[in-house]
């Protein structure tokens, strides 16, 4: 819970009375109340620094409950100071004052950022977090290695013809990686597009991500959409689709459909700093918070929207300060700390499914690749900043050092996987660019879920004028 | 019987009176039994409580549609299935939409009110790009059939650009969704019903000038009607007409004078305009050698200009005379001048003579 300290000159005097109501600790679920508080006691000397001739204003929430109708609480009223009296509207009680103040635009201070590894790898002394085993360790690192080999081969292939189209999650390891290894299998995925090591956790194969980008037979998309729109009902992936933010209130109701059904199971969808913009995300914000549906809206805040930096996106302290505004429990975590990540995430599943209720995860990080293939981002921005992200706070690097600090890895078990991994992605595209491409017939399926009359009509058509001019068509699709 | 004598006196156009004939073809859809008279929302709201009744994992949702909805389509559904399955959301239409597209592929049917067609531009988006692709891009490991959008469309007599717009078109222009429009009350509970039913997302359009006014006999029990099949609903041999929704009362108020002129019209009620059944309309141009199409939309760009394109690929050389259009003027839907605007019976009849005459 983020408590919002300003003192008005009023009151200052009564600072001491007030700091008793003050408890950051109050009001946390379990999985946040340990270790230390979120606030340090630096916010607390900020309070008594505050010139007293200052107009401020004091606001302090004790977050209760989602419902409307839940009453403020009840130490309001009862303060003799007539500042504090409340009054009744729709939406519940609310004190008033005859102080005019506006809350500022922005906080004094920016949302500190959770993190637990430090640049280098290392744990940072009394840092709280879930402590995962070797066996996750070393699958959460190796799932990483082979995010940044498979984007490294694709974007090669890309550039040699062999595929139309590919976008890296190059610098976002940590987050796709440590995020998914968080979830249970049963955690429905509602991706953006840049998330594909979330599938890789799952175990979609090498060969299936091959066969997705060119198209192949193999396709479970049947080679309809673009490279790297991947989908896996089976790995409760739903499809990727190129719209931005679209899947953040489609989200609120398969995660609504999780609760109704009882399962012990919640929705995370993965949305960028960009797609913070757009209308969705409001709608996808405020209905899972109205309809108290278990959804983790997981911000993947890396500072570039294709040319559009952040700075020309909001105005406000990034994503996490948003999560307020639609009564929505929020934080924000080192995206590129792998092990904040894993526990951020850890915790949120439990209070999106224990409690129905939307959490907001806003992970910094920074997009070391272009946009895409079809992106030069050093057009718009300088190359010794992508250089410097790509090196020196590089996750997969960091976790590595945490990893091997445990003694879990080897330098010899990295040359080893690497190597694998590149054989397999070099094997896997020889064979998906071998494969025949799926039939023609496929274009005219599952538009709806029997082709109707106009369709069976223009198949009909179709196939008579390719007969007519098999030239104008490309060879390799099976009429 | 006549069409007009189900709808009520319009506010404005003084047409007709409250009767309770049924429809003539429609007897030959549906059982009568147990039939008992109400108007447009009536019959949907029965629609609705049947869908919930028989499918424990039906939601129905929108604006305001907990009390009953502001046109009482929505009435008793909450009281009676409860409030996690019948709700009022925030009024976000995209949203709407897109939490309706996220229950129904989880295999739920989500039955989405837009208070008015007017209104459900914001979820164009939705509904294009991803409700209608839902199921193809992914190669049918997933898709959002379960999704019903309901919205009231079309004049009313007083409401303006914001409360009486036809917006059918843009709808009919995606691949992967369906279109449907009821023209009474009996049709409307049948058609929504297999709306609902349909594995497919469906925009249903309801004519809110019915809502009250047209009253018929409609069976209790749960029917449904076809989608993608019109209806031969008055037969003639001189001229098709074809038409959806409330414009077929006044289309069938012309064809009756245009009787007394000796002109024998054969009334089409499209039902459902996409995917529309070409054959039935077809066949019946082939027997009358003349088509007109009308609707409230504006006429450039309405689905009236799709028919017409496909009867005269289809027909040409049997058509008589130009395919003709009565519909609504090229201006954002107008208030006081909503009587100039409307395509009129007199309108539909003037150029049911000129067609005939050609």
């Amino acid at each position: 819970m983020a408590i919002w300290c300003r003192v008005s000159s009023r009151t200052i005097a009564n600072a001491n009375h007030m700091r008793k109501f003050i408890n950051p600790a109050s009001g946390l679920s379990p999985a946040l109340n340990r270790g230390r508080p979120l606030f340090s006691d630096g916010n607390r000397r900020h309070l008594d620094s505050l010139p007293r001739n200052r107009a401020t204003r004091v606001w302090f929430q004790r977050f209760k409950s989602t419902l409307a109708e839940k009453q403020q609480d009840s130490f309001l009223s009862s303060d003799s100071d007539e500042d504090l009296q409340s009054l009744q509207f729709p939406g519940g009680k609310v004190s008033y004052t005859s102080e005019m103040n506006f809350i500022s635009e922005s906080s004094e201070t920016r949302v500190p950022c959770y993190r637990v590894l430090d640049d280098d790898g290392e744990l940072i002394p009394d840092s709280h977090f879930q402590q995962v085993s070797e066996e996750v360790a070393v699958k959460m690192y190796s799932k990483m290695v082979s995010l940044q080999i498979m984007d490294t081969i694709f974007y090669e292939a890309q550039r040699q013809g062999r595929i139309s189209f590919y976008l890296t999650s190059a610098g976002e390891e940590a987050i796709n990686i440590a995020s998914a290894a968080a979830l249970s299998e049963q955690d429905i995925i509602l991706p953006q597009y840049r998330e594909p090591g979330v599938l890789l956790w799952r175990g979609f194969t090498l060969q299936e991500f091959a066969d997705q980008c060119f198209g192949n037979k193999a396709d479970y998309g049947k080679g309809r959409q673009m490279p790297i729109h991947y989908g896996s009902k089976k790995h409760n992936f739903f499809t990727i689709s190129s719209p931005i933010a679209t899947q953040l209130p489609q989200a609120a109701g398969i995660a609504y459909s999780l609760k109704m059904d009882n399962k012990k199971a919640c929705v995370v969808s993965y949305i960028g700093d960009g797609g913070t913009s757009e209308g969705d995300f409001h709608a996808g914000l405020n209905f899972a918070a109205v309809m108290e549906a278990p959804v983790i809206f997981f911000c993947r805040n890396n500072g570039w929207a294709i040319s559009t930096n952040v700075s020309e996106q909001f105005r406000s302290d990034g994503i996490v300060v948003k999560g307020r505004a639609y009564g929505i429990r929020s934080i924000r975590v080192d995206g590129n700390d792998a092990l904040a990540v894993y526990t951020a995430v850890s915790a949120a599943r439990e209070m999106a499914v224990n409690e129905h209720r939307p959490i907001l995860i806003e992970a910094l990080t920074y997009r070391v690749g272009h946009h895409s293939t079809s992106d030069d981002s050093t057009k718009y921005r300088k190359l010794d900043e992508i250089v410097y992200w790509k090196n020196a706070r590089n996750p997969v690097n960091r976790f590595r050092n945490w990893v091997q600090s445990n003694g879990w890895w080897s330098e010899q078990q990295e040359t080893q996987l690497r190597n694998s991994v590149r054989k397999q992605l070099l094997e896997a595209i020889q064979v998906a660019e071998k494969a025949e491409k799926p039939p023609l017939s496929e274009m005219f399926r599952d538009v709806y879920d029997y082709p109707p009359s106009n369709l069976e009509e223009q198949e009909k058509h179709l196939r008579e004028t390719i007969s007519r001019h098999p030239s104008d068509y490309p060879s390799d699709i099976p009429v | 019987m006549a069409l007009r004598n189900i709808i009520g006196k319009r506010i404005g156009n003084g047409i007709g009176l409250v009767g309770r004939r049924s429809l003539s073809t429609s007897t030959s859809d549906v059982e009568n039994r147990n039939a008992k008279s109400m108007n447009l929302y009536s019959a949907i709201n029965q629609a609705l409580h049947l869908a919930l009744e028989t499918d424990p994992r039906a939601f129905v949702f929108g604006e305001d549609v907990s009390f009953g909805g502001v046109f009482r389509c929505t009435t008793g559904l909450a009281d009676r299935f409860g409030k996690a399955r019948v709700f009022n959301t925030p009024l976000c239409e995209q949203g709407i939409v897109g939490f309706g597209i996220g229950l129904a592929a989880m295999g739920n049917r989500a039955i989405a009110e837009i208070q008015f067609a007017d209104y459900i531009y914001p979820a164009f988006d939705q509904i294009v790009n991803e409700a209608a692709k839902f199921r193809y891009r992914s190669g049918n490991q997933f898709n959002c059939g379960g999704l019903t959008i309901r919205a009231p469309y079309g004049a009313v007599g007083h409401g303006g650009h914001y409360h009486s717009q036809s917006p059918e078109a843009f709808f009919c222009h995606v691949p992967g969704i369906k279109v449907v429009i009821p023209r009474s009350p009996r049709q409307a509970k049948g058609l929504l019903l297999s709306c609902i039913r349909d594995p497919n997302p469906v925009v249903f359009f309801e004519p809110k000038w019915l809502y009250r006014l047209a009253v018929e006999e409609v069976p209790e029990h749960d029917y449904m009607l076809p989608l993608s099949k019109a209806e031969v609903i008055r037969q003639g041999s001189d001229i098709t007409l074809v038409g959806w929704g409330a414009q077929l009362s006044i289309m069938e108020q012309a064809c009756i004078e245009a009787e007394k002129d000796g002109i024998s019209c054969e009334l089409i009620d499209l039902k459902t305009l996409i995917p529309w059944d070409k054959e039935t309309v077809e066949a019946s141009v082939r027997k009358t050698g003349r088509v007109l199409i009308s609707h409230e939309a504006p006429v450039t760009g309405g689905f009236g200009a799709e028919i017409s394109a496909s009867i005269v690929e289809r027909c040409f050389l049997r058509l008589e005379a130009p395919v003709a259009r009565v519909c609504g003027l090229d201006t954002p839907f107008p208030l006081v001048f909503e009587p100039f605007y409307m395509p009129s019976k007199n309108k539909v009849l003037d150029a049911i003579k000129a067609t005939v005459n050609y």
